[in-house]
């Protein structure tokens, strides 16, 4: 009973914070500098019509190595917390099989799959002209793979093949940003590559390939992820 | 569409209702599953307030096309910096989140139970 007391005491006072800044808000009407110079040298200086792909990717890309470093390290040590205990209490639940998914699971799998990795590629690919990017179609990839997964429990990912994917993305990744630093303007500047027509799918320099990159990075990082929470 | 209140604050009202969920389900709740879900149900609201704080009345999203001009841009695109920190945002939480699960996978084959209450070693 005391906890709880505490614990609505914690929440009334965290609404009353919440209270006073929802109040003192203010709607913009108009951008703050830094967004106005994205919002305007952007398109020109990088040539990819979305902003928020080139601010990601370009102006803080750096962000995104460390971003797509805290993942790496994420499904390392998630490797690592559920290998141990794979070996004792695994054993006792390896002896009963699996069961097997539904009709409706099964047959939706075949419907959907090739239309969710489609369409995570499509994201992917097309993160400088519209919404989308690297890490979404990464994440709807893995969903798709994730479906699979529940479909087919009895299916095996071949993880050493993903990893050495992942890391060879994770190299070209900071290979591409070298290039940068040696032929632009800097670290991960993505400029290095021809501009090309305002619009066009081969166009924004380097952002469709570092988007591509990072998309089969996040996509095999998470799919891995996945699976070492299912045994 | 008027609805009296701006939409950024509506956002922001449901972005710190939903963190307030999740605060207090994480407060209360004794199984480690749950106050798991209490942390994510923590971070979208928080996501919710981020992108909130970007929009600028009458706004449309940041992407330069036939319905949004670059010379138009500096006027009626939104902040696209929440969005882009945002992204990043949700990436750290699922991280946060997938460790959280896995040690909860450790902690259930330590004790073969998920209430937290059977932890008291680490309870000063």
């Amino acid at each position: 009973m005391m906890r709880r007391v505490f614990a609505l005491l914690i929440v009334v006072l965290f609404a009353v914070v919440f209270w006073r800044i929802v109040g003192g808000y203010q709607e913009l009407q108009a951008l703050r500098p830094l967004a106005e110079h994205y919002v305007v040298q952007g398109p020109i200086e990088l040539g990819a019509p979305n902003i928020v792909t080139g601010i990601l990717i370009t102006y803080r890309g750096f962000d995104t190595l460390g971003e797509v470093a805290v993942l790496f390290m994420v499904a390392a040590s998630v490797g690592l917390l559920l290998k141990e205990d794979s070996t004792t209490a695994e054993s006792a639940d390896q002896d009963r099989p699996r069961r097997e998914a539904g009709e409706i699971v099964r047959t939706g799998t075949q419907v959907l799959l090739p239309m969710i990795l489609t369409f995570g590629a499509y994201v992917i690919v097309n993160g400088h002209l519209s919404a989308g990017g690297g890490f979404q179609g990464g994440a709807i990839v893995a969903s798709g793979v994730m479906l699979m997964l529940l479909a087919r429990p009895g299916a095996t990912l071949n993880v050493a093949l993903l990893s050495v994917v992942e890391s060879f993305a994770g190299v070209i990744y900071v290979f591409i940003g070298i290039l940068g630093l040696v032929l632009a303007g800097g670290f991960l500047d993505a400029r290095f590559l021809p501009r090309g027509q305002f619009g066009a799918f081969f166009s924004a320099g380097a952002i469709p390939l570092i988007s591509a990159l990072l998309g089969v990075k996040v996509g095999a990082e998470l799919s891995v992820i996945l699976d070492r929470f299912r045994s | 569409m008027t609805t009296g209140l701006p939409v950024s604050t509506i956002l922001l009202i449901t972005g710190f209702c939903l963190s307030l969920i999740g605060l207090w389900g994480m407060l209360t709740q004794r199984n480690i599953l749950r106050i798991i879900i209490g942390f994510a149900v923590i971070d979208t609201g928080l996501h919710i307030v981020m992108v909130a704080t970007g929009y600028i009345t009458g706004g449309t999203a940041p992407i330069i096309d036939s319905a949004l001009s670059k010379a138009d841009a500096a006027r009626r695109a939104i902040d696209p910096i929440p969005s882009a920190l945002v992204v990043t945002a949700i990436v750290i939480g699922l991280s946060v989140t997938a460790v959280m699960l896995s040690f909860a996978i450790r902690l259930y084959a330590a004790k073969k139970t998920l209430s937290i209450d059977a932890f008291t070693e680490s309870k000063w």
